[in-house]
């Protein structure tokens, strides 16, 4: 019986919960065009949310780039198919790897640190100092960060593919000697722009509006305490971890699929 | 806390090195630059089977790529295999060019190889390309190679 309670109990929690965070996104979603006439706390929060991150995505990109070429090349060179490097790099990072890891890296790096920011705000009652100013915190705070979350990601999700590529191309050509000329070609040949790139961007678009919904909601909806901030910060990164990987499936399914 | 105009620097380096990002992924990464859609026209051959082609594989002409195959479907009354393929409008070919289906490497891709005529007209838009080659099955070549052995002795 007590089981059962407790089910009810989180489940009707869960749904309050979802309720709430959908009365949030509209709100801000609707403060939306006051940010764009006024654009200088967008341009701090691109700040703050973009470009201090674009280090770690960079760095990430070029890496797993690398990566992708040196473990590429030793499968390939098995079955004689070194030149089909290119796209073998490309298409894993522009298809999955990039809107994938750099939303995780992305939701590790700013989501948390929105989420932390806002849950302070309100544990030290900035947001109701404000509202009794007449000031709406939704306007103020909420949405240039959700633009700022929103606008950044698919352009850190195209710095982390370019980038990869590039470290694929280090490995691949420069150091285990694949031909610089198949490595593009083979490339450009297997890539679609319609189908390949474009999604991509799309994915990196959807992954930047889910992790500046949560990181945000997840702060406002923090409870105002030290130990609610910590734990609100926590959630932001595994919700948006699960929300990336299972929006990522669907997705895919949606695109390269044929469901 | 930085002051503003080096924050607007920065936010607007970073606008641009990601939109330059997103360009170099359409130019050089992608096909975008070799291949557009607005000048195109179609044409259509049938072969007897169309092996392992796909839609989007190459057409060539003389090693050199020209086209892409958009549509393969069936032909109900003669069980034939109708390849739509879509040849960039710089290249035209005699109405008499003949397409084969070859293979890239022994197990590669398969793409269309067109071969001209003689004739003085030239394809058209929707036209027909009447003298096909069907793909090599690997699978009947090495069976008819097998049966002409056994034959032998």
């Amino acid at each position: 019986m007590h089981f059962f309670q407790r089910l009810g109990n989180t489940t009707l929690a869960s749904f309050a919960k979802l309720g709430r965070s959908s009365f949030f996104l509209t709100h801000v979603l609707s403060a939306i065009p006051a940010t764009i006439i006024h654009p200088r706390l967008l341009i701090n929060q691109l700040y703050s949310v973009g470009v201090l991150s674009f280090l770690i995505i960079t760095i990430s990109g070029l890496f797993v780039g690398m990566v992708l070429g040196l473990q590429g090349f030793y499968i390939l060179s098995d079955f004689g198919a070194e030149e089909t490097l290119g796209i073998m790099v490309a298409a894993s990072l522009v298809r999955e790897l990039g809107p994938v890891v750099a939303a995780l890296l992305f939701a590790g790096r700013a989501g948390s640190a929105l989420t932390a920011e806002i849950g302070l705000m309100k544990a030290t009652e900035q947001l109701s100092g404000m509202e009794m100013m007449a000031i709406d915190p939704i306007k103020r705070i909420m949405a240039p960060r959700f633009l700022a979350g929103f606008i950044s990601m698919p352009l850190l999700t195209a710095l982390f593919s370019s980038i990869g590529v590039m470290g694929g191309h280090i490995v691949g050509v420069g150091i285990l000697g694949v031909d610089d000329g198949s490595y593009w070609s083979q490339m450009q040949a297997g890539l679609d722009f319609q189908d390949d790139i474009i999604n991509g961007v799309i994915k990196s678009i959807v992954f930047g509006f889910a992790i500046s919904w949560i990181s945000l909601f997840e702060g406002y909806d923090a409870i105002p305490t030290s130990e609610g901030v910590s734990r609100a910060t926590t959630r932001t990164v595994v919700n948006s971890a699960f929300t990336i990987l299972g929006l990522d499936f669907i997705l895919t399914a949606l695109m390269f699929g044929d469901i | 806390m930085q002051n503003t105009k080096t924050q607007d620097t920065l936010v607007g380096l970073f606008v641009a090195s990601g939109i330059v990002a997103l360009f170099f992924m359409a130019m050089q990464i992608s096909n975008l630059s070799s291949f557009s859609d607005n000048s195109v026209y179609t044409v259509t051959a049938r072969f007897e089977n169309s092996g392992g082609l796909k839609v989007k594989s190459p057409v060539t002409m003389a090693g050199v790529r020209v086209g892409r195959v958009t549509n393969i479907s069936i032909d109900q009354e003669t069980y034939e295999s109708v390849v739509e393929m879509k040849i960039e409008s710089q290249y035209s070919f005699p109405d008499d060019t003949s397409a084969s289906i070859f293979t890239a490497g022994l197990l590669g891709e398969q793409y269309i190889s067109l071969d001209p005529g003689g004739s003085e007209t030239l394809l058209a838009e929707n036209g027909l390309i009447d003298i096909t080659q069907s793909a090599i099955v690997l699978e009947e070549i090495i069976g008819q190679f097998l049966f002409d052995k056994a034959a032998e002795e």
